[in-house]
């Protein structure tokens, strides 16, 4: 906080007079050509790396003008891609969902031993490469897998089929419903739920009426990412999809297959979608955070 | 009395919610993943090292895990410098630079790849420059580098932001009337406050990149030996039926991600013990 006051006294001005006037007076500031040179590098650096391979993906998607461009994105392929996107993120989305907030409750509501080791349980999918991801149903489902003989007997499928890629997205997607809200939970405590209860409220009442508005920031702050994971998911849902063309590709395996096919400005229109869902979601994110921290208790 | 009897009991539902918990955990992650080792165990131990030291499979781990070793060391002292800016400086587009830092975990990994060798293609914006000067990145390991620094860079500067913004202002005063020179200050007192959160970036960075795949396969040329990642030998494989080889390349990646796991948590529970002294 002292930082922020330090440097906001300074008059407003170019980022050298800034660091200049700030030198004289401020015991913690770096030499004003130490100060250029950093700042200078820190942008170059996410120009280079962040900015240039977002605007690419606009410039090649609109490359050959937005007739193009709106024919790429109502091809049938494309739609159907869509579609598959959006029922396999609302599938995540909602079991997450549901998972998340038992979880959440049970951890922080709660003490009990082994807390911190469920905690890293449920944060394994993060440190699982998603082809392993994928990897792991594919041993369990194919049909050189342990249920892959009883699935075919019954005449089930899952690999290559809407369950399969299902499966593999919640997976990768697990931690980040319950990962957004323990954190909070855990310093709103269980004060409120108490007095709702011993006031006589029910368990469910005290939860929608007491629980679930304060942490609704949360909740949608977890939903937003675990969203944006589950339709931009690739690498587990390339391993289990079996890439049927028009059934089980989603919108990223649409972008590798018009890649590959050498069709730019279709497999970039694509993209572009994902794209935008992106910075929607960095929006979102940084209104939501804004939120969350008010409803964090602060102590002063 | 169960173990996982509550002590606080006012509250309802811990047999539900923690059922419903364990159940879906155990469902979704925890025997899928032990399906992984169960399947390799079918392997001799003779047959695992042999799948494992092939020259392919070995070439393929080298580079991941060298090229990644590499990114997340630039993602370290680039991911520094952008911290550094965005907590001490002001300048303009601060806040944009800093919701920017996100991008790479939001962006769909295949976006990011097919992007970033539109980029550094030959006759693409940053690679025709560089082809100019006999520099070849796409399609090359240094593309895979290129595509694992683009992966890494939110790590280091998200876990040490909040670190740096906490540091106490008092120190660094102290230690400048006390006559020390600003670099003094910078490596010998804010440098050391800043480990902890560095090496735990640093270790996220790495462990993130060498499991990606859709940033990388791209740009990455796959040729095999040279530019074959060891997650797409795996997609190789099981597209050749070859499960068993799949599966032990699997296990020695997931067992160095959860060393790396382990080394974090460690890292962490130092950190705050250094905090709490």
């Amino acid at each position: 906080m002292s930082i922020e006051m330090t440097l906001q006294r300074t008059p407003d001005g170019s980022a050298r007079s800034l660091a200049e006037s700030a030198a004289r007076r401020d015991p913690r500031a770096e030499p004003a050509i130490v100060r250029v040179a950093i700042i200078t590098l820190a942008i170059a650096f996410l120009s280079i790396f962040v900015v240039l391979p977002l605007v690419v993906v606009f410039v090649e998607a609109f490359g050959r003008g937005v007739v193009a461009y709106l024919s790429a994105l109502a091809d049938p392929e494309a739609w159907s891609a869509i579609r598959l996107t959006l029922g396999v993120a609302a599938v995540s989305v909602g079991t997450n969902l549901v998972f998340g907030l038992a979880a959440a409750w049970a951890i922080t509501k709660f003490d009990f031993p082994g807390k911190t080791f469920l905690i890293t349980l449920i944060d394994l999918p993060f440190s699982v490469s998603p082809v392993i991801s994928g990897l792991v149903f594919v041993l369990l489902f194919g049909a050189q897998g342990f249920l892959g003989p009883w699935l075919q007997d019954h005449d089930l499928q899952i690999l290559f089929a809407f369950p399969g890629i299902a499966l593999a997205t919640i997976f990768v997607t697990f931690p980040f419903v319950a990962r957004a809200l323990i954190p909070l939970m855990q310093e709103q405590g269980t004060q409120e739920e108490e007095a709702a209860i011993s006031l006589g409220a029910s368990g469910l009442q005290t939860f929608f009426r007491v629980t679930l508005p304060n942490i609704k920031w949360g909740v949608l702050y977890g939903v937003l990412l675990c969203n944006a994971r589950a339709m931009g998911e690739f690498g587990a849902v390339s391993v289990v999809s079996g890439h049927i063309r028009g059934e089980t590709n989603t919108m990223p395996l649409l972008v590798e297959i018009l890649y590959n096919e050498y069709q730019m400005v279709a497999s970039f229109a694509i993209a572009s979608l994902l794209a935008m869902l992106a910075l929607i979601t960095l929006i979102a994110k940084t209104i939501l955070e804004r939120n969350i921290d008010g409803d964090m208790p602060h102590d002063d | 009395m169960s173990v996982l009897a509550p002590r606080r009991s006012t509250l309802p539902g811990f047999g539900l919610t923690m059922g419903l918990t364990l159940t879906w955990l155990s469902l979704i992650v925890l025997i899928p993943l032990a399906g992984l080792f169960v399947r390799s165990t079918d392997l001799s131990l003779a047959q695992f090292w042999d799948i494992v030291t092939s020259r392919r499979t070995l070439s393929a781990l080298k580079i991941s895990f060298g090229l990644s070793f590499a990114a997340a060391c630039v993602n370290l002292v680039m991911g520094t410098i952008v911290v550094w800016a965005l907590v001490r400086y002001r300048f303009p587009g601060r806040r944009l630079f800093d919701a920017i830092v996100d991008v790479p975990f939001a962006l769909p990994t295949a976006v990011a790849g097919v992007a970033l060798t539109a980029l550094f293609a030959q006759k693409g914006w940053l690679g025709a420059p560089l082809a100019a000067m006999g520099i070849k990145v796409a399609f090359t390991p240094l593309g895979i580098f290129i595509a694992m620094i683009f992966i890494g860079i939110p790590f280091v500067v998200r876990t040490v932001q909040p670190v740096l913004i906490d540091l106490d202002p008092e120190i660094e005063e102290a230690a400048a009337s006390l006559g020390a020179s600003r670099w003094h200050i910078v490596t010998k007192v804010i440098l050391p406050s800043l480990t902890p959160a560095l090496l735990t970036g640093f270790a996220l960075a790495f462990a993130r990149a060498v499991g990606e795949y859709g940033s990388v396969i791209f740009i990455a040329g796959n040729l095999p030996n040279v530019s074959e990642i060891a997650p797409l030998l795996i997609v190789i494989r099981l597209s050749e039926f070859r499960y068993a080889d799949a599966t032990a390349i699997a296990v020695v990646m997931l067992v160095v991600a959860f060393v790396i796991i382990f080394a974090v948590n460690r890292l962490q529970r130092w950190a705050q013990s250094q905090a709490s002294t």
